[in-house]
């Protein structure tokens, strides 16, 4: 089943490079909603309650390098998969009416990205896991610098090297890991299984988390190394926009909570406050740069930017309910920002400009697409009622037990969170009509697209426990490794006091 | 006192044999051949590397000393030998049209261009299989200097005269400074066979200063050949004036016959003096790494950035030479076996855009490539990420066994140093990368002269549509080099067994730890 699911945008992809002319999009769509179908029977064949994983899937890949082909889901990556699969259709789905040039090549790329990212999600190997998150990089690149506008080429050629030097460290430190690993156990393997269960000394898991921290703060991005997003998110095309700030940041933050905390306990123990500190500036460099900007792509950037901070404050405070609420709220911002990239795309093309200053007034003649933007903008804000409501509650709630100050400074954020969306809402949608602007309601096409991600929101709204429950068994066994750790570092630090 | 003639076994050296048979043949048919003189030469070429691949193949599996003890007989020389015949195979036809070796360009022609070639290929089959210093001088000579005349073959460009003539003058100090080096050892050991030198210095020769002094001279010698930096400053210069197939052919089959060789010196014959060697070794890697990658990156011309690329590339590889175990020597081989695939299928394109635009090997020459030839532009991206060790090539599979073994070794830090070097080498990869997808096909400038700069493609109307069918050769085989290093990125099992059978014949033949 994990085969299928891997495998099968790639293939629509693929299919796309050699299908009729006028069959591609709807190859690629097919493609896309059949990847989503098969995401939803996983969550309805999912067993509530365990952490264990589920639908392995363990075969030998190259055995003379210990790397196996090992994929498997559990709570925690089971609603990103489902994410990823929605974000993806979505996308698709926006792009069948405006990618009109060079379409062959830009289904392939979406196709072989999702199978990238769906990878970076199932992979149960840490080398796999290595492997699919580099990949994903290379659709990302064409896709930005091929269709992106304006400076493209500039940007994505900074967003690759920015990128890919933490991810090339994570790799020198994966293989460091199983190398290590196995000198205790003369078997080389990079299951992560084995390597939970054979941890490293103290001294190799802290630089060894450092290349891994890199990778995912960079990845997500986190200040002070989001150089490369402004320029990035200006120039990538929306679809393509939407699925990196809605699905690729949270490989990053899923990352930390699979690889970082359960195979580094020791290390992320010791770093909790350098990382708290990070995940804390970011929520308030990224909600005072959204309260200012005025391109609308980089209100909607920085605020995930102030987003991912959240959610890595809720896994760094390293107890079971942050981290259900970083679970949750991962799940909840995805599926918030993909509409709002999607919006920013039909706002822009109504207003014929990106700048806030240019747009007004759009609400009139246009209920339903203001509605629609209404019910994201409430959830972004997280608005109590809202699932994002929760998960922020949780990830607060978690931090204010752990360490307060980081719980105080954070609640700004929410306040500024309220800021910078109502802002964006207001200035697009009320206000005059600047002149030479038409306001125009959405269209059927565009509202079959964005309908299902906001009845999805309202949905989880209602009811959250789908995601909380199911994931609360993956999130306690990850806790746990770095809790049962804990206790023996508290005491040396004791002793040594 | 009397001499006994060795015993010898023909079907160990059946593929030497093959190949200096196969160059009498090729020199001969290019002399009586006449007209056609052109097919007939690549014809029999073809003839020659296939048998001796086949040899290869059917000796494979052997382990014996040859020869009295001067060539060892296993998978770790079969395995350079074969690469080295598959580049030369390649080359062939991607040199068919090259100006250089036109005979209607004027005197020689394409029967000498193909027996300087094999020529080059016996050196190279040779030295993988050397097991003795004088061999391995011989040999080493026997490859570089059929290479000095084809690097200057296009006499009408000073370009390339200047290339031929710089190669030939920094080559000579490289082997004259490894022959000084050998000198030293023979003089330290007593010996100019690789076993008997390790016994000499396994029992306590190591700090002599005559060994170390020869350790390092010899080192420099290969690093010249194998253009590790610092002593890399004459392959950008050559590598873009010699004629284009015989850079790809210099960039890939050099490097791994220099690599069998320097492996099978160092860790066998100077094995039981590796405390001295590694370090030394280990620093040049980085100084190659920082150099090569740095050096790429303001490269307009394809050639030099990919001469830089390959002094980064060697930096690389000395990885698994200084891992000093099994692990490091597979990693070698199946990184030079995916290096092969990935520089030649950069190559064919190159080659193919010099011939159809104005720019040379220029970066220009590539822009808008994706629209204009599709197939070259896939082939070119395929390379260059696989180059850049790019997830789902064969390139991230070598850097990961080079870097298993690194780490493997106690040599953790060049592991690092390989994924710092690869960050930095992302840069003119991407570059190119970019310039084929995402750049508007480049106009040419106003003055220049318009139309690919070789005349032969214009006007003859009986060699147009022969060029033609020649272009789509090129293509084919640049579409496989590309298409193998995809499969062997996603399928890399077989090779890495195969690249396990030469680093384990290689440990096999040492006497005890």
């Amino acid at each position: 089943m994990l085969n299928v699911l891997l495998w099968l945008p790639l293939a629509a992809g693929l299919l796309c490079l050699v299908a009729p002319r006028k069959l591609v999009g709807a190859t690629m769509l097919a493609g896309t909603l059949a990847t989503l179908g098969v995401a939803i029977a996983l969550v309805a064949d999912f067993s509530t309650g365990s952490g264990a994983i589920q639908h392995a899937v363990d075969e030998a890949w190259i055995p003379d390098l210990g790397v196996r082909y090992q994929l498997g889901v559990d709570g925690i990556s089971l609603f990103l998969v489902v994410l990823t699969a929605l974000a993806w259709a979505a996308a698709v789905g926006f792009s069948l009416q405006r990618q009109r040039e060079g379409r062959r090549n830009y289904y392939f790329l979406l196709g072989l990205a999702e199978t990238a990212t769906l990878g970076a999600f199932l992979a149960q190997d840490l080398l796999l896991f290595v492997l699919f998150f580099d990949l994903m990089l290379v659709p990302f690149f064409f896709l930005i610098g091929t269709y992106g506008t304006g400076e493209a080429i500039a940007a994505t050629m900074k967003m690759i090297v920015y990128t890919l030097v933490g991810s090339l460290l994570m790799l020198v430190g994966a293989i460091a890991t199983a190398m290590l690993a196995s000198e205790a156990t003369g078997e080389l393997t990079f299951s992560m299984a084995e390597l939970r269960a054979n941890l490293l000394s103290e001294g190799s898991q802290d630089w060894i988390f450092c290349f891994f921290a890199a990778a995912f703060l960079v990845k997500m991005p986190a200040f002070p190394i989001h150089g490369w997003m402004p320029d990035a998110y200006r120039a990538a095309p929306l679809p393509v926009l939407a699925l990196l700030a809605g699905v690729l940041s949270k490989v990053a933050a899923y990352g930390f909570l699979r690889v970082a905390l359960p195979i580094f306990p020791d290390a992320a123990i010791r770093f909790q406050e350098l990382i708290l500190v990070v995940a804390v500036a970011s929520i308030l460099y990224g909600s005072v740069m959204a309260f200012t900007q005025t391109n609308v792509r980089l209100i909607a950037g920085y605020s995930s930017i102030a987003q991912l901070g959240f959610i890595t404050l809720g896994i760094f405070a390293l107890r079971g309910d942050g981290a259900d609420g970083a679970v949750l709220q991962m799940v909840n911002h995805g599926l918030v920002v993909v509409p709002i990239f999607l919006i920013v795309a039909l706002l822009a093309e109504r207003a014929k400009t990106e700048d806030l200053r240019g747009m007004g007034g759009l609400a009139m003649r246009a209920p339903v697409l203001t509605a629609m933007f209404l019910i994201v903008t409430l959830a972004t804000l997280a608005m109590p009622g809202s699932a994002n409501f929760i998960g922020e509650f949780y990830i607060l709630n978690g931090i204010f037990q752990e360490k307060i100050v980081y719980a105080v400074v954070a609640s700004a954020g929410v306040a500024l969170a309220a800021f910078y969306s109502l802002r964006l809402f207001q200035r697009a949608m009320h206000n005059r009509l600047p002149s030479g602007i038409r306001s125009r309601e959405i269209s059927l096409r565009d509202g079959l697209v964005l309908g299902p991600l906001v009845a999805v929101i309202v949905a989880l709204a209602l009811y959250p426990g789908l995601v909380l429950e199911r994931g609360e068994g993956a999130v306690q066994d990850k806790i746990a490794a770095v809790e049962a750790r804990s206790d023996t570092v508290a005491l040396g630090v004791r002793r040594v006091e | 006192m009397t001499f006994t003639a060795p015993d010898i076994d023909y079907a160990g050296i059946s593929p030497v044999i093959a190949l200096t048979a196969g160059i009498c043949v090729v020199l001969l048919a290019g002399a009586f051949a006449g007209r056609r003189q052109r097919l007939v030469t690549s014809a029999l070429s073809f003839v020659t590397l296939a048998t001796a691949a086949g040899l290869c193949i059917w000796q494979w599996g052997e382990r014996e000393d040859l020869v009295a003890g001067a060539l060892r007989l296993d998978e770790l020389g079969l395995a350079v030998a074969l690469l080295a015949i598959v580049a030369a195979a390649f080359v062939i036809p991607l040199a068919w049209r090259e100006d250089a070796f036109d005979p209607d360009a004027g005197p020689g022609g394409p029967g000498e261009f193909q027996a300087l070639l094999l020529s080059s290929v016996l050196g190279m089959v040779l030295l993988a299989q050397a097991q003795n210093l004088i061999v391995l001088f011989v040999a080493l000579e026997l490859l570089s200097v059929p290479l000095y005349a084809l690097c200057g073959a296009a006499r009408r460009r000073s370009q390339s005269l200047e290339s031929g003539l710089k190669y030939l003058i920094v080559g000579s100090l490289g082997s004259a400074t490894l022959l000084y080096g050998l000198a030293f050892v023979y003089g330290g050991s007593g010996s100019t066979d690789f076993n008997a030198i390790r016994e000499a210095i396994g029992g306590g020769l190591a700090d002599d200063p005559l060994i170390l002094i020869g350790i390092a001279l010899s080192a420099v010698g290969l690093a010249f050949k194998l253009s590790i930096a610092p002593f890399h400053q004459w392959t950008p210069d050559v590598y873009e004036g010699a004629p284009t197939p015989v850079t790809a052919f210099m960039a890939v089959a050099t490097k791994a016959a220099a690599f069998a060789v320097l492996v099978r010196f160092f860790e066998v014959a100077l094995g039981p003096a590796a405390g001295d060697w590694r370090p030394a070794l280990a620093a040049l890697a980085v100084v190659s790494i920082v150099v090569g990658n740095v050096g790429a990156l303001g490269q307009g011309s394809l050639k030099r950035l990919l001469g830089y690329s390959g002094v980064a590339q060697a930096g690389y590889m000395l990885v698994g030479v200084i891992a000093f175990s099994e692990a490091g020597v597979n990693a070698l081989v199946f990184y030079l076996a995916g290096y092969t695939a990935m520089n030649l299928a950069a190559f064919g394109v190159i080659t193919l855009r010099e011939r159809q635009t104005p720019f040379g090997d220029d970066i220009r020459s590539v822009q808008g490539l994706a629209a204009e030839r599709p197939a070259l532009a896939i082939a070119l991206t395929v390379s260059m990420l696989g180059l850049a060790g790019l997830p789902g090539t064969v390139g991230f599979v070598g850097k990961l066994f080079l870097i298993e073994a690194a780490v493997d070794a106690d040599y953790t830090w060049l592991g690092v140093a390989i994924a710092v070097g690869t960050m930095i080498s992302l840069a003119y990869y991407l570059r190119v990368t970019a310039a084929v997808w995402m750049r508007p096909g480049a106009e040419p400038e106003p003055g220049a002269p318009a139309g690919p700069p070789t005349p032969a493609l214009a006007g003859g109307s009986q060699e147009a549509d022969a060029a033609g069918a020649r272009c789509r050769t090129i293509v084919a085989i640049t579409l496989l080099a590309a298409a193998a290093t995809v499969v062997f990125g996603i399928i890399p099992q077989p090779l890495v067994e195969w690249a396990a059978d030469a680093g384990a014949s290689l440990f096999a033949s040492l006497p005890g730890p």
